[in-house]
């Protein structure tokens, strides 16, 4: 019996009520004295596999789709380029900040490329990555770490939710949406997406719990990078794996090598469909690696030694993916160069985007608090209005002292 | 006027006019959702939700875990994707889980998004002690609310604003902090609710007795509290103006200095703590645009800034008539003599 069979009376009692479109296994659950108790669901087919599942450099390669590995390749290439480029640009003054997400390109685009058009991408803070890949113009992905605004693009256009920031909170809010797309009769997937850290966190726990018991179309993908900042996973969890945690909620866990493109695209494919199927949520642990600090701000030598890193490096999510194309002739130096070049021209054009100035209005402050500005905002709007009529009258205050 | 006969008013408690809102708004909108615990087969611990369940079906009108946060949290998705939810927090103290998703999200995101996000969802909480609750049952939270930015705070005192202000917070496309005074849930009024009364929108406080003497600005459960203690002051010799904010955010300056500009001084009542509480930042905003009226300080009746007290105390620590007679007193009228 799979995990969400029910009994003939269960279904009996469901079609009872007044439920038209969830079907949740526990509604007919009444307490039972302890002779009769039985467990609710059968945990074994919930647990994740033993070690993270692999793809690249194993036998299942061979099932691999030579024309997604290709397409795989590309969007880590480009991936790498774009977060070298997003740390240069902290260090030229142009982003206030930027949480980079090398070696973890594997998790970023093959997150982004698992989804349809219709479904909804649910990023924190160090995901631009995916919402790049996913086709959101670079320059809106970075607005939030550019600090020009919060959210640089309509969320709604791209189905991709604003970028996160207080950890693990927007996963309910997947659970949610992906709730309310069931309830309207849409075949709408939410992928949500979080750290290690993110899963001590109450909105973790309780994003999963409404998710199994709505059975909602959601996927979780936690990228278990080692670090949140510089507190390591041990400090983190006393659980096997982060992946075990789905079997306390009634969802599968799977296990996978977060580094590895081909089998992450092929986990959260499967999750993806599961949930678009009817058959609910799933929680993937993809095992990756934080090379760069946690942002440009941060020394990770502090907590961290070259050995590690560079065990990682060997295990990078490009390299493995170039072995496993060459080694099938799939990739010729034309391609490799098309791919560079492709990552260059895109690194470029952000480059020259970031260095122009945005076009701030001040008063935009006051422009999207309320559908109606409340008679204090008009007061306060007013003030700022007059602050920056008498500057730009009278000059910005120094000015004098500027010229030169 | 048949119909109107046939359905005359009759005496009806706000939780049956909360109740009412609810349906009604479920009726004409299939967007709108309510949900929270034990709202579907209990009717909710109040009963405010009793019926929805079975009238519009376990999905509008649901049963979630017991989570605070994720019950706020899974709304913001919901309303994301066009839904209306209206969600129910169990008790004043109760709602504290939510708070990141209210403050970190819900307040937020319209402006964060510009304007492309916003949340039309509203939370209703019940608030405020004098039913003999015990710890963590009597809360009056709304100073944590109103100075959020982004949220609207609303509360209503009378039967007919119950309907009224909840309707209008379901309709609004931004997010409504809705406060439940729980004392006055079992408060009656002839009310008839196949017509009610149109509402002014949320943001205009109302008069609710006129006078000349004083001003008495509350809200909530205690507009009853300053009813009673405006006609225990005409014996007195004071005739004092109550006006009822129903709005806390945003706020009807205008309405209350009208008011405080007629009368010439004022007190406001609340059971939330003085300091930091809502009456500071009435009293500021009053002082700062009628000070040339005022023939005395703007004084503050409230709750005490200690914890919640234990219900066989509680009445040392609301206000109640006599507290705010005593202010009414203090407001120098030797000065008039």
């Amino acid at each position: 019996m799979g995990p969400y069979a029910r009994s003939h009376e269960e279904v009996l009692a469901l079609k009872k009520s007044s439920m038209t479109v969830r079907e949740r296994p526990g509604a007919a659950y009444r307490p039972t004295p302890p002779p009769a108790w039985k467990p609710r669901t059968d945990p074994a087919p919930l647990l994740p596999d033993p070690e993270p599942y692999r793809v690249l450099g194993t036998d299942a390669a061979a099932g691999a789709d030579p024309e997604l590995l290709l397409r795989l390749y590309a969007e880590l290439v480009r991936g790498r380029r774009y977060n070298a480029q997003a740390t240069a640009l902290t260090k030229q003054g142009r982003l206030a900040v930027y949480p980079s997400s090398t070696g973890q390109e594997a998790c970023e685009v093959a997150a982004a490329l698992a989804l349809e058009q219709r479904d909804w991408l649910f990023p924190s803070y160090r995901d631009t990555l995916a919402a790049v890949a996913r086709g959101l113009d670079p320059v809106q992905a970075l607005t939030l770490l550019r600090g020009d605004w919060h959210t640089g693009y309509d969320p709604c256009e791209h189905r991709i939710a604003p970028l996160s920031t207080p950890l693990a909170t927007q996963l309910p809010h997947a659970v949610g949406l992906a709730h309310a797309a069931r309830l309207k009769g849409d075949d709408v997937v939410a992928l949500a997406m979080v750290g290690d850290g993110g899963t001590s966190e109450g909105d973790f726990h309780e994003a999963l719990n409404f998710a199994a018991v709505w059975r909602a179309p959601v996927v979780f993908l936690v990228q278990n990078n080692g670090f949140a900042i510089s507190v390591p996973l041990s400090k983190q969890t006393a659980a096997p794996s982060l992946a075990h945690k789905a079997v306390g909620y009634g969802m599968p866990g799977r296990l996978v090598d977060g580094n590895d493109a081909a089998a992450v695209h092929e986990v959260l494919g499967e999750a993806v469909s599961r949930a678009r199927r009817g058959g609910g949520p799933t929680l993937v642990e993809a095992v990756t690696y934080r090379i760069d600090a946690h942002t440009n701000a941060d020394d990770a030598t502090r907590y961290r030694g070259d050995s590690e890193v560079e065990a990682w490096r060997e295990h990078d999510p490009i390299r493995l993916l170039e072995a496993e194309l060459t080694g099938r002739g799939l990739l010729g130096e034309d391609a490799v160069r098309a791919a560079a070049e492709a990552a260059e021209a895109m690194a470029a054009r952000l480059r020259e985007r970031m260095n122009a100035e945005p076009a701030l209005n001040p008063m935009d402050l006051f422009a999207h608090v309320y559908a109606e500005q409340t008679g204090q905002l008009r007061e306060q709007a007013a003030q700022l209005r007059a602050e920056l009529e008498a500057e730009s009258a009278g000059g910005a205050p120094g000015a004098e002292g500027d010229a030169r | 006027m048949s119909t109107a006969t046939a359905r005359q008013a009759k005496p009806a408690t706000m939780a049956q006019a909360l109740q009412r809102a609810m349906r009604d708004a479920m009726a004409e909108d299939p967007a709108v959702h309510v949900m929270g615990e034990d709202v579907g087969t209990l009717g909710g611990v109040f009963r405010v939700t009793d019926g929805l369940a079975e009238e519009f079906g376990e999905d509008r009108c649901t049963d979630t875990p017991l989570a605070e946060a994720g019950i706020l949290g899974t709304a913001v998705g919901m309303a994301m994707y066009g839904l209306r939810p209206v969600v129910e927090m169990q008790f004043d103290a109760f709602a504290y889980p939510a708070f990141e998703q209210l403050i970190s999200h819900v307040s937020r995101m319209r402006n964060r998004t510009r304007g492309a996000l916003p949340l039309p969802i509203t939370v209703r909480v019940p608030y405020g002690g004098g039913i003999g609750g015990v710890e963590h049952h009597s809360d009056s939270s709304e100073a944590y609310y109103i100075a959020t930015p982004g949220l609207h705070v609303v509360t209503p005192a009378t039967v007919e604003d119950a309907y009224g202000l909840l309707r209008e917070a379901i309709a609004s496309d931004d997010p409504v902090v809705f406060l439940e005074p729980k004392r006055l849930y079992w408060s009656k009024a002839d009310w008839s609710p196949d017509t009610p009364a149109a509402v002014a929108p949320i943001g205009r406080a109302v008069v609710r007795r006129t006078g000349r003497s004083a001003t008495l600005i509350t809200y909530g459960p205690s507009v009853p509290v300053c009813m009673e203690a405006a006609d225990a002051a005409v014996s007195e010799g004071w005739d004092l103006e109550v006006v009822d904010l129903r709005s806390l955010v945003p706020f009807d300056d205008e309405t209350v200095c009208a008011s405080v500009r007629r009368t010439g001084r004022a007190v406001m009542v609340h059971e939330s703590t003085g300091f930091g509480g809502p009456g500071g930042e009435i009293a500021a905003r009053v002082t700062e645009r009628c000070f040339h009226h005022l023939e005395a300080p703007v004084l503050r009746v409230a709750g005490f800034d200690i914890p919640y007290p234990p219900p066989m105390l509680e009445r040392h620590h609301l206000p109640g008539v006599d507290r705010v007679l005593d202010a009414v007193a203090r407001l120098q009228w030797e000065a008039e003599s």
